[in-house]
This record gives structure tokens, sequence and C-alpha cells, in this order.
């Protein structure tokens, strides 16, 4: 047979065409973080600040744990409906239990995480739709947590106060937090080899347990993840409001996986970015309300302009990855 | 001979039923250590089901397995994988969301700690390097951007990777089909290589000439059963054939020449890179051959031509309804939550309405007649899709496409993985239906299947380099203008 030189074979490979393609993709949450600040920029120049930004982006941080929480679940092809009244019934934990007793407060969120763990495990045993499992959780928590404070009150801890309004030098503390978040997922999720079996478990399940992995680890691991992370963003938010209500995280579920697919994560598949999915929560954060008030736009479009920034970004997305087939 | 004492995996008596289906009734079967054993049979003779056995994924109901000359009680894949078993299965398993290095740790839990990235990067480039010198993939490379032929380069250069594990056994299932000949050529003699190395395999395909020139033993299956084993040197192809049952008789039709009455013209196409003048054009009751190296622009231009039906575009010209053949039948082709006959009326829905709504008497009623016509092996047609084979799911996908209006038939080189069995039934039934005036495009790999067509084009590099009658055609022509330098 004729030997085949290198070189002969097409040289703008489609796949040149789809790395080019994910890489556009790769930067359009940063891009559009970029153009929501320049807006705000424009209308309001003061609020590039120190200070500006420490008051703009104080909720971001709850809800990029939140989102990180989200990611996690939606890596192995899950969603997780009870994140918003998960982050409230810890909310309600934190600001009653873990202040007036602590090795309680301590065993109930750490209990809380099991609870995540082992919904896992039923969702992969017995091949339940998490959708349906989250959904019936949600209510759980949310009757739990107004069995814990039946109307708003309670107190976050002190060293949880001071941690959410410490003042580092230069760097506004959500930024730092925000990149912190941001490294320490990606080197766990992207990086580790662990990590690698995590994200393969969504791309192709099949595949994995040929290889000899535990689909039912993997299932928990993720899992019990959010529900580290969800604790996380509770704590942090009774942290920064300093007191509880039972419903006070509802609006985290949509936000939450707004904020994933936002930063690039896809449904189903195990395409994630914890950089992106921060990024994402830091959009929406600045978007909803900063961006409106200096648009003298009322607080009740907050959640149409979610939606529209959603809508915008996504469709941006589908025309990237369209013109570059 | 030594080999009969160095047994790598030995299994008797192994049975396995799925429902009311025996797809394993007592197989004994057995790999010696340096010896590579091919493994003939129908799609649903049970090669599949015994592969999966000797991998671990599968447990056996009855019968014995031993490893070594050990035997094994409680065999799983991680207990497989210890011993140096390996598989690489006939669907594509690695994560199209990881890249190629990620899907290389996947296989060896040892890949840990720092550095781990490098480390799984280089080993699957230098195996690349070693088995397809000119693979022109990088470790870095995510799975789901590669070709399937790429992607089926990277999973069959993973399982011979070498950690922490031995290896002893590499059981390739249909490995070469998503393969042009170049790069299956490559492949085997890596697996003859190998072989002689003292390493053992198991090669399954439907590409007889493969397991003929490449196994040491020949073993045939059929309905679950062993039919025969022996030396490879005492089977030919008719034997094998002969083996395998059921194939006879339509040997000879293929080769019939076809007259050809030059119809209206169907198709008129240049691919979007070609600089000559050299274009395609199909006219009705025409078979045409799409041929050349795997991803050389065959796939693009049928694609193009597919577009082109439902919207007008400059240089293609499509003069009736269109349906499409896909290759890659799992991502492509079915709907996997559907019944088969859902899966084959899709192509057809304004046909199958009443009123508003889609007449399931008339899905029946289609789903049944292809049924029948194109031996659609299944109890109920109302059966989810994967409760067939492979080759019955291709045969529905085919069903789907002639059971449609479409005039022209574009086929995505739709027989990877097919039986020989099926493949000479949809060679017969393509033949009918350019008879009757159908217009077939037909994007292979497989050179034979190139003999049913009245013209071949010949494609290099997103172009067409040569355009051969039936006459001239041979697999010497093909290949010479697949490698030659002529633009």
């Amino acid at each position: 047979m004729t030997a085949i030189a290198p070189g002969t074979l097409p040289k703008s490979s489609p796949r040149g065409n789809a790395a080019r393609a994910r890489l556009l993709r790769g930067l359009l949450p940063a891009l559009s973080l970029a153009l929501v600040l320049i807006a705000i920029a424009w209308l309001n120049p003061r609020a590039i600040s120190y200070f500006g930004f420490n008051l703009m982006l104080n909720l971001a941080i709850p809800i990029a744990l939140a989102t990180i929480a989200q990611m996690f679940v939606i890596a192995g092809n899950e969603l997780d409906l009870s994140i918003g009244t998960f982050v409230g019934f810890v909310g309600c934990v934190t600001a009653t239990w873990l202040r007036d007793a602590p090795l309680l407060g301590i065993a109930v969120l750490l209990g809380s995480i099991g609870a995540y763990a082992l919904l896992g495990a039923l969702i992969h045993l017995r091949n339940l739709p998490s959708i349906v499992v989250t959904l019936g959780m949600s209510f759980v928590w949310q009757g739990l947590a107004i069995l814990i404070l039946p109307k708003p009150g309670g107190k976050a801890p002190d060293w949880l106060l001071a941690i959410m309004s410490f003042k580092p030098p230069y760097v506004p503390f959500p930024i730092m937090a925000a990149l912190i978040i941001a490294a320490v997922v990606h080197f766990g999720l992207m990086r580790t080899s662990y990590g690698v079996i995590l994200r393969g478990s969504g791309g192709n399940a099949a595949a994995l347990r040929r290889a000899g992995w535990s689909l039912l680890k993997t299932k928990i691991v993720l899992f019990a993840l959010t529900g580290l992370f969800g604790v996380l963003s509770g704590m942090a938010l009774i942290g920064i409001t300093t007191s509880a209500d039972a419903n006070i995280g509802n609006g985290y579920t949509l936000l939450s996986i707004a904020g994933v697919i936002l930063g690039g994560g896809e449904f189903v598949g195990g395409r994630v970015s914890p950089i992106g999915a921060v990024i994402g929560a830091l959009t929406l954060a600045l978007a909803a309300s900063p961006l409106l008030t200096f648009m003298h736009i009322p607080p009740d479009w907050q959640v149409a302009a979610n939606g529209a920034i959603l809508i915008i970004v996504l469709a941006a997305r589908v025309l990237i990855s369209r013109r570059e087939r | 001979m030594l080999q009969a004492i160095a047994d790598i995996v030995r299994l008797n008596g192994a049975e396995k039923h799925f429902g009311a289906v025996r797809a394993l009734n007592g197989v004994d079967f057995h790999v010696g250590a340096g010896e590579c054993v091919g493994l003939v049979g129908h799609n649903g003779a049970g090669k599949s089901t015994l592969m999966h056995m000797v991998a671990g994924t599968l447990r056996p109901d009855g019968g014995q397995i031993a490893v070594r000359g050990n035997e094994e009680a409680v065999y799983s894949v991680a207990r497989a994988l210890e011993l140096g078993i390996r598989c690489v299965f006939q669907e594509l398993s690695l994560c199209p969301n990881l890249s190629v290095a990620e899907n290389t740790r996947i296989n060896h839990p040892s890949l840990t700690g720092f550095g781990w990235r490098r480390k799984a990067a280089d080993l699957i480039r230098a195996k690349l390097d070693e088995i397809f010198p000119d693979h022109g993939i990088s470790a870095d490379d995510i799975a789901g951007d590669l070709s399937i032929g790429r992607r089926q380069m990277v999973e069959v250069a993973r399982a011979f990777t070498l950690t922490r594990e031995p290896l002893h056994l590499v059981i390739l299932d249909e490995p070469t089909s998503s393969l042009d000949a170049h790069t299956a050529g490559q492949l085997l003699s890596f697996v003859r290589r190998f072989v002689e190395a003292g390493g053992s395999c198991i090669l399954i395909s439907h590409v007889l000439g493969e397991v003929l020139q490449n196994a040491d033993r020949i073993v045939v299956m059929r309905d679950g059963k062993v039919v025969a084993a022996d030396a490879a040197s005492a089977f030919d192809r008719d034997k094998l054939v002969a083996a395998m049952g059921g194939a006879e008789g339509h040997q000879k039709t293929a080769a019939e020449t076809r007259k050809v009455a030059a119809g209206a013209l169907r198709v008129r196409a240049r691919p979007a890179r070609q600089q000559d003048e050299k274009e395609l054009v199909a006219r009705a009751g025409e078979i045409i051959g799409l041929a050349g190296l795997a991803g050389h622009g065959q796939t693009d231009l049928l694609l193009a031509i597919f577009s082109a039906a439902a919207r007008a575009k400059a240089g293609l010209e499509v003069t009736a309804p269109v349906a499409l053949v896909a290759g890659d039948r799992q991502s492509d082709g079915i709907f996997a939550q559907w019944s088969i006959a859902q899966n084959i009326g899709i192509r057809s829905l304004a046909r199958l309405r009443k009123g508003l709504l889609i007449s399931p008497q008339r899905e029946a009623e289609l789903a049944e007649f292809w049924k029948n016509k194109i031996g659609i092996r299944t109890p109920d047609m109302n059966n989810n899709i994967y409760s067939l084979s492979g080759g019955n799911q291709q045969k529905a996908l085919f069903a789907r496409a002639l059971g449609s209006d479409a005039e022209i038939v574009l086929m995505d080189d739709p027989m990877r993985g097919v039986d020989i069995g099926t493949k000479l039934e949809v060679y017969d039934l393509v033949r009918e239906e350019a008879a009757k005036g159908r217009t077939f495009l037909w994007y292979t790999t497989e050179t034979e299947e190139l003999d049913n067509c009245d013209h071949v084009y010949v494609f290099k590099n997103g172009r067409i380099v040569a355009n051969l009658g039936r006459d001239e055609l041979t697999e010497e022509k093909i290949i010479q203008s697949s490698f030659g330098d002529a633009a």
C-alpha cells in the first residue's frame, strides 16, 4: 500500500473549528459579565469602586456557592430543585442552633450533607428521576425550616458575621471570595484525577461502569458536594443578612440553575465549568439588582431581567455553535 | 502444543438468558496465550454477550469461567482488569465531554496524584504513535470533537496502554468498523505484533477477510451456540459464510450486472472545496458510491445535499425529497426512548396523519409492512428500539428511509458493525428499490460494498478526485486515487 505522507490530511479539520467554538463559548460568560459591568460603569461610574463592589456583590457570594452546588448535580446529569429551600433551611439552622448550641448546629448541618448523599444513593439505586425526588425534598426542607424558625428572626453567630464583613485591602471581599471558590472547585473537579471520573459519570456512565468504577459512589460524592456547598451558601447568606427567614433562599433554585447554564454548562453530558458558573452567578447578581436600580427600573423586574440575560447569552451560544459547524 | 496448557481464559457451559430469549446456550470457549481468536457470527448470534461475559460486564446464568486455570467464582469488571483482560466494546465507550488523556485516565485507576495528567497524555500519545503512526490526534482533544474513526482509534489505543495492571488479553469487538482501509491495516498489523509478542486477542469482525488473515483460530457462533471452531487455515470465506448460515444464495446476485437506463436528473453537487469542474451527478434509478479514506468529505457532501433539499444552495441541485440513513446510529439515527414502530414512522408523519393527530393504526401498518419486508427480528414492533440487536436497529433505520416518500436516499456508511447476512439482505433491497427508480448515494468504507454501485466517486481532502464507472472499478484504482497526488 502506498505510504501516506504526513500532512496530506485536511489541514483545517472540523476539530479545529470545534475547539475554536469551544473557546468562544468559554469566553461568553466572561464577556457577558464584562458587558454588565460596562453598563453599570456607564450609568454610575462611582459604583466601580472598592465600596461599590462590596455593596453590589454582597449577595453574590451565597449565589455563587449555591450555583456551584447546583453544578455538581448537573455534572452528573441530574437537577436539584431543592437547593433553594435547602439554603433557607441551612440559614434557619445557622441563625438559631449554630449560635445557641454550636455542637447541635454542626451535627445538623453535617447530617443534612449526609441526607444529600443518601438522596444521591437513592436516586441511583432506584433509578428515580432526580427532579421528582428533589422537588419532594424541597418541601421537606421548607417544612423543617419553618419548624425551626416559624417567623423571621434569629441571629447569625458572631464569627460568621466577622468573616462575611471582612474587608481585605485593595480587593473587595466578594471578588476575592469568588476567585477562591472558582479556583478551588476548578482544581477539584477539572484538574484532579477523581474529578475526571465525576465528570465522566455525566458524559458516558456506561463507559465508566465498564472500566470498573462505581457509579453509586460518583453519584453519592456529587450529591454530597452539592449538600456541602448548599450549607456553605446558607451560612454565607446568613452572615450577610444577619438574621434568617424560612423563605430566604427560595429564589436560589432557579438562580443557581441559570447560573450554571449561563456559565457554559449543559444540562446533560457532564459539560460544566466551575469558573463559568461563578461568573454566571456574579452576572446574575449584578444584573438583577444594581443594574436595574441604576437604570431606574423597579425591582419587580428582577426576574424578567435575569430571564432576558439568560436568553441573550444562550442565543449567542447557539449562534456560535451553528456558525462554527 | 503449549497453547493448550496456557489458557488465558476458559468458559465452560456458559449460559445467559434475557427474559425468554436464550442469548447463550451452553457455550465452551477458550483463548490460549499468544493466540488471536477470530469470532464470527450474525448479529444476535451471541458474540457480544459472550464477550461481555469474558470482560466481566455480564454475569453468566450458568457455567464456569476460569482465568489462567483458576476458576473465578465472583467475576467482575474490576477482577477482569486485575487479571489483564480488557475489552474494546462495539459501541463507542469514550466520554465525549473528556479529553483523550482524561479518557485514558478512566481505564487506569493507578493514574492519580501529582502529574497524572501528563502521564496519561504521554501514555496515550505513545500508544497512538505506535499503532497509528500518522493519527493526527492530540491528547488534549476533546473526545466528542473527534470524528468517529478517530474516536475508535483512541479507544483501541487506550486498551493497549499499560500501567499497573497486567495486559494479557484484549477483546476487539468490531475494531475496524469505523476505520478506513489504511488505518484498519495499521491496527491489524499491530494486533499481529502484539500476538507474536505473547499477548492474546479476540477479534470480532464482520469483515471476514480480516478474520481469515489475522486470526490463528476461528470460532463461529450461531443462535447462542458455537457451531464451528478450527484453525484459521481450515476455513475460507465460503466455509465461514456457510457455517454462519443463512447467507448462501445471495452472493451471486450481488455480482450480477444491472442495466441502467439513465433517468431524470436527481442530484448535481459540487463539494465546497472542489476547485476544478468535477461534480457529482446522480440520476433516477442509480446507485452512486462515495469512496476514499474515511473523513475526506464524503459525509459533509451528503449532509450538504440533505440540507439543499430543504433550502436551495449554490452549487447543489436536488430535485426530489431526500432521506438520510445515518452512520453513527447511536447519536444520529435512533430515538432511544421510542418504540421500533415510532422510529420507523418519524420520516413519514405527514402520511400517517389522520386529521391533526398521528393515526396509531397507520403507524402500525407501516411498521408491520417493513418488519416483514426487511426482516426485523422482534416479537413486537412496539418494543423499545434498543430491544433489537445492532443490525436490526440499522434495518429499522433503513425502513425509516425506504418507507418514506424520499426519492433520494443518502447512506452515510450505514453498514458499519452489521453482520453479513443483514448486509446482503439490505443490498438486495437497495437494488430492488433502485430498479423502481429511487436514487441512492452511498458512502461506504468497505470496498466490497462498492460492487453494488453503478458509479463511484473517490474523495480526497474534501474533493472528488476520481469518477469510476462500474466496469473500471477495482480496489487498486480506489486506493490509488485516495492516496495519489492528483488533486
